[in-house]
């Protein structure tokens, strides 16, 4: 019970993405060049991460296997955040080029 | 088993021709039992006795708004006065998808209102992944996709040539590259079982259907399953787009094009940091880089005629 609510405020925690949004997470992933850099970044249990995407295409953020919710279709300049309370490896990928893959090593 | 070929020619093998030279001219290519002949255009070989002629677009992109070009929209209605200013008319025109930048539902407006401006009794659309995103392509299918079923592959005929539009854009896997299937794959081996080997075959996908460059995504993952079930037909030619650039391979009887975008060019594979735009193009040579693909079917010989044009 106590892992389940874990996972839900990680689920309900704010995502919204949209360029007003500032970026002040610690934890950043930039999106250049059809790659997430860095690729695979470890961050403390309770981190947010923050994804910016400076490429001239789209990108999407999804996890591998739903472990945290996707992101919006990101255009030039948006971001997205999660958090990740629990531990783990979280992998995920673009959906629209999913040659480009993650991960979040949280510990 | 198809006596078309000369038995002692080495079959050609996964040849690629760089084709960005092609820009500005106008060169026919003749597919004649998988084997390629360039002629120039206007000579006598450029299938002047064509049956039906079509018109592929691909890649518009509505919506994008950067550089090398922050007016897809424009050079898109370009493309379409340049289709209506030639003396034939075109049966049909096939866009291979990326119609939008977003999958917007003005972006889809946009692409439908002006491709009704052509001067063709159909246009014919396939998805790319920029217009399936967030909905798994609802908004696309409920503009492009009447009459079809399932997953919005479908095929059709035309003057005895068999087209095959496919989706090759959806349930994309972590690390893959264009994917079509299971249920996809079982339906094209009913869908061409009961046609006779000499039907000449055109399959349309988004995505190229063979391993071009999976570094950055241009292939199809299981292209393969969908070539085993084709190889029997003895002319087979694969319309692609994505990549936003012509580049050609032959693989036995079955001739791979794909096409350039009527928004903006790609690099070339492997030559620039990622398959984005090339945005230090300057505004002179846009056009010189995007444009458009006539190809016309030559009664009785399987051969079909690319003619690729730039807008400059």
């Amino acid at each position: 019970m106590f892992r389940r609510s874990l996972l839900s405020v990680a689920l309900f925690l704010p995502l919204a993405a949209s360029a007003a949004t500032p970026a002040v997470s610690k934890y950043q992933v930039e999106i250049r060049n059809f790659h997430f850099m860095p690729a695979e970044i470890t961050v403390p249990a309770g981190a947010e991460v923050t994804w910016t995407n400076t490429d001239e295409e789209p990108h999407i953020v999804v996890s591998t296997g739903n472990q945290f919710p996707s992101s919006p279709a990101l255009d030039t300049g948006d971001h997205y955040q999660a958090t990740f309370a629990k531990p783990g490896t979280y992998t995920y990928f673009c959906s629209i080029h999913p040659q480009m893959v993650g991960t979040i090593v949280v510990k | 088993m198809n006596d078309r070929h000369d038995k002692n020619e080495k079959p050609q093998r996964r040849r690629f021709l760089e084709c960005m030279a092609w820009a500005g001219a106008g060169a026919v290519w003749m597919m004649k039992g998988g084997i390629a002949h360039a002629s120039a255009m206007g000579s006598a070989n450029a299938a002047s006795d064509a049956t039906f002629r079509f018109v592929q677009i691909s890649d518009s992109h509505i919506g994008f708004h950067q550089a090398p070009n922050p007016d897809p929209l424009a050079t898109l209605r370009e493309t379409i006065a340049h289709i209506n200013a030639q003396p034939q008319r075109p049966d049909f025109i096939v866009h291979t998808g990326d119609l939008t930048h977003l999958s917007k539902p003005e972006q889809f407006d946009t692409v439908k209102q002006v491709l009704s401006e052509a001067k063709v009794d159909q246009v014919f659309f396939i998805p790319g992944e920029h217009d399936v995103i967030g909905d798994n392509g609802k908004a696309f299918f409920d503009r492009f996709g009447s009459g079809v079923s399932g997953g919005g592959w479908h095929s059709f005929d035309h003057h005895a040539v068999h087209f095959i539009a496919l989706v090759n854009v959806l349930n994309l896997q972590a690390g893959g590259l264009g994917f079509l299937g299971t249920e996809q794959l079982a339906w094209l081996k009913q869908d061409v079982a009961d046609l006779s080997a000499s039907t000449p075959i055109v399959v349309l996908a988004h995505m190229p259907m063979w391993s071009l460059y999976p570094q950055w995504g241009w292939g199809t993952q299981d292209s393969a399953q969908a070539l085993e079930l084709l190889k029997r037909f003895g002319s087979v030619t694969v319309l692609n787009g994505h990549i936003h650039q012509i580049q050609q391979t032959i693989e036995g009887q079955v001739t791979f094009y794909t096409a350039r975008s009527t928004a903006y060019p790609q690099p070339a594979p492997g030559q620039g940091p990622a398959p984005g735009p090339l945005k230090d193009l300057p505004a002179s040579q846009l056009r010189k880089h995007i444009g458009l693909r006539e190809v016309r079917h030559v009664r009785g010989s399987q051969a079909i005629a690319i003619t690729d044009a730039a807008l400059a």
